[in-house]
């Protein structure tokens, strides 16, 4: 259920997406998520990609600070009500999210998140039937 | 008018009588009552007997402000903590600051000497004087408070900031002569300027200001804006505070005090001392001082002496404006700050590497410091608030340890220019 999620520092200076975005792509990485959290000083990309041990390794080769984290994605329908829905469901359990970024995709969206505890997370989700998306199915998104 | 005339006017021959037997006795008591100084003079074969007089000066080794850290608090003093009735401090080149301790006689003399400097000024007793310099451990306020009490002038003991309040006080209380450094002198002028203040309501009339390099375009600037006369003070901490040289009215060069403190100048490299007019370190041995005589101190300011009788009639020593520094100390707000104090903080945080840089720029008239930080690997969140905690974490330190704010800017890895020979620490954007 654990996605593997890239998470880039970045500061704030143009060109440099730019520049991690043709590193993926020349080795062969496919992007199937993205977020940008900015401050006025820097900012971190958080990114799901295709084969993230070795996108970790090509951006570590052209010095970028990079990290795995673990983060969790769930599919709810495109409707009105249904984020709310799954929302509730955590804070019911006193889970809290740290941040969380979502896209849709026609009848349902992926929503990726992080939560303060993922195990408790995991388990009150799955215990109400919520739809996780599979890190397999995610990455070929 | 001068304040001790037999003295500031003495003929070279009498203050060299006097600087010898000053010498002499202060070599005998440092000897006698302070191993660390009696080992050093023994390792180039030394005895307290074998000094003379200042012809002999030069034989004597070196102090530094290693010595008084690894000194650290009162190794270096000669007198019991009994005799010892204040301390001052002031910044090391690492986290330990550095103490220096003063006896009743050695307070009597600092205020002396910041009387002679205040009359230089042209500061009398029916001044009413501004102390805008900090009050505590920095010697800037009560240095300047003593001596002016000294001479009978009225203390408005304000500290430094809140400049509203100094400028309401300034119109309020009639203010006649204003001490700070002249950074915060020009920051004043500006809040005045910003309030409408209608100068010549004012009855400002001299500035003495120190504690940070200023140059002569600065003056000009705060003599315009202020529309008073700006005298240069010199000091530090180590030797006395100010008070240690300052100007007189005709502005050229700063007569040092040398009947209490005796200078030389050497060439920083090969430690010789320099011909009379030439450019080099500032050194002071202290003569008279009793908490913590200081023996060839090498103050790192880089300046040249004027042995001509000066225009005011005296014949102190005079010393120019410091061109530099012989070593990598920042003067910021009239605070002293070292990159290796810097580095000793980055050390100190588990997760940060001490790779930076120190950036200072004159935003306006008030010095500002950046400190650019690489974000390393091992301490990368994921989480903002963890990177904005991370960052708030380094000030809050530098500011424990340095006593001035700093901004810190979180960059990329390997960003920060790596040299092959010694790394660059600092940019110094200020036109001083």
């Amino acid at each position: 259920m654990l996605i593997k999620q890239l998470s880039i520092f970045l500061e704030n200076k143009s060109g440099r997406l730019n520049e991690v975005s043709q590193i993926l792509g020349s080795n062969g990485i496919n992007m199937s998520a993205f977020s940008v959290a900015d401050t006025s000083e820097f900012g971190i990309l958080r990114l799901i990609v295709s084969d993230p041990e070795l996108a970790c390794k090509v951006l570590r080769e052209n010095q970028f600070s990079v990290s795995l984290t673990d983060v969790v994605c769930l599919n709810c329908p495109n409707e009105p009500g249904a984020l709310a829905k799954t929302l509730e469901i955590l804070s019911d359990n006193k889970v809290s999210i740290a941040y969380l970024y979502a896209y849709s995709m026609g009848d349902s969206a992926n929503v990726v998140l992080k939560p303060d505890q993922m195990e408790q997370c995991i388990k009150v989700l799955q215990a109400n039937k919520v739809d996780l998306v599979k890190a397999s199915e995610l990455y070929k998104i | 008018m001068i304040w001790n005339e037999k003295i500031e006017c003495a003929s070279r021959e009498d203050m060299e009588a006097i600087q010898s037997e000053r010498l002499c006795e202060t070599v005998k008591r440092i000897y006698h009552n302070v191993p660390a100084y009696r080992k050093k003079m023994q390792e180039v074969g030394l005895t307290a007997y074998d000094i003379h007089g200042i012809s002999d000066l030069h034989k004597l080794p070196f102090t530094i402000k290693t010595d008084l850290r690894d000194n650290y608090p009162y190794g270096l003093f000669t007198v019991p903590m009994s005799e010892i009735v204040r301390l001052h401090a002031s910044s090391g080149t690492t986290g330990k600051p550095i103490v220096v301790g003063y006896t009743r006689k050695d307070i009597q003399m600092w205020a002396e000497v910041v009387s002679r400097s205040l009359t230089m000024a042209g500061v009398h007793r029916n001044d009413i004087v501004q102390i805008a310099y900090g009050y505590g451990l920095f010697t800037g306020g009560l240095g300047l408070h003593y001596g002016t009490e000294n001479l009978g002038a009225s203390v408005i003991p304000i500290s430094g900031g809140n400049t509203h309040k100094q400028i309401q006080l300034m119109e309020d209380f009639g203010s006649s002569v204003l001490c700070c450094t002249p950074s915060y002198a020009l920051n004043i002028a500006e809040v005045m300027r910003e309030m409408k203040v209608d100068m010549k309501k004012l009855k400002l009339r001299v500035g003495v200001f120190g504690a940070e390099p200023w140059s002569e375009a600065m003056r000009k600037d705060i003599e315009t804006k202020l529309g008073i006369k700006a005298i240069d003070i010199y000091g530090l901490s180590e030797i006395v505070g100010p008070g240690v040289s300052c100007e007189c009215e005709h502005q050229c060069g700063m007569h040092i005090n040398e009947d209490h403190f005796l200078p030389e100048i050497i060439n920083p490299e090969t430690l010789e001392p320099m011909a009379p007019g030439e450019i080099g370190e500032l050194v002071f041995t202290t003569i008279t001082k009793e908490g913590i005589p200081l023996i060839r101190y090498r103050t790192r300011d880089l300046t040249r002496l004027i042995y001509d009788k000066c225009a005011c009639g005296r014949t102190l020593v005079r010393m120019e404006k410091c061109k530099g520094r012989s070593d990598d100390m920042l003067i910021i707000r009239g605070v002293n700050v070292f990159p290796s104090q810097v580095e000793s903080v980055l050390l100190s945080i588990s997760e940060v590497e001490p790779h930076y840089l120190i950036i200072v720029d004159r935003e306006g008239t008030l010095d500002k410091m950046s400190l650019m930080v690489e974000v390393q690997e091992q301490f990368f969140s994921d989480e903002i608030k963890k990177l904005e905690d991370l960052r708030m974490k380094i000030a809050r330190r530098l500011d424990s340890v340095l006593g001035i704010s700093v901004n810190v800017k979180l960059v990329e890895p390997k960003t920060i220019e790596r040299t092959a020979g010694k790394a660059k620490r600092v940019i110094d954007n200020r036109k001083i």
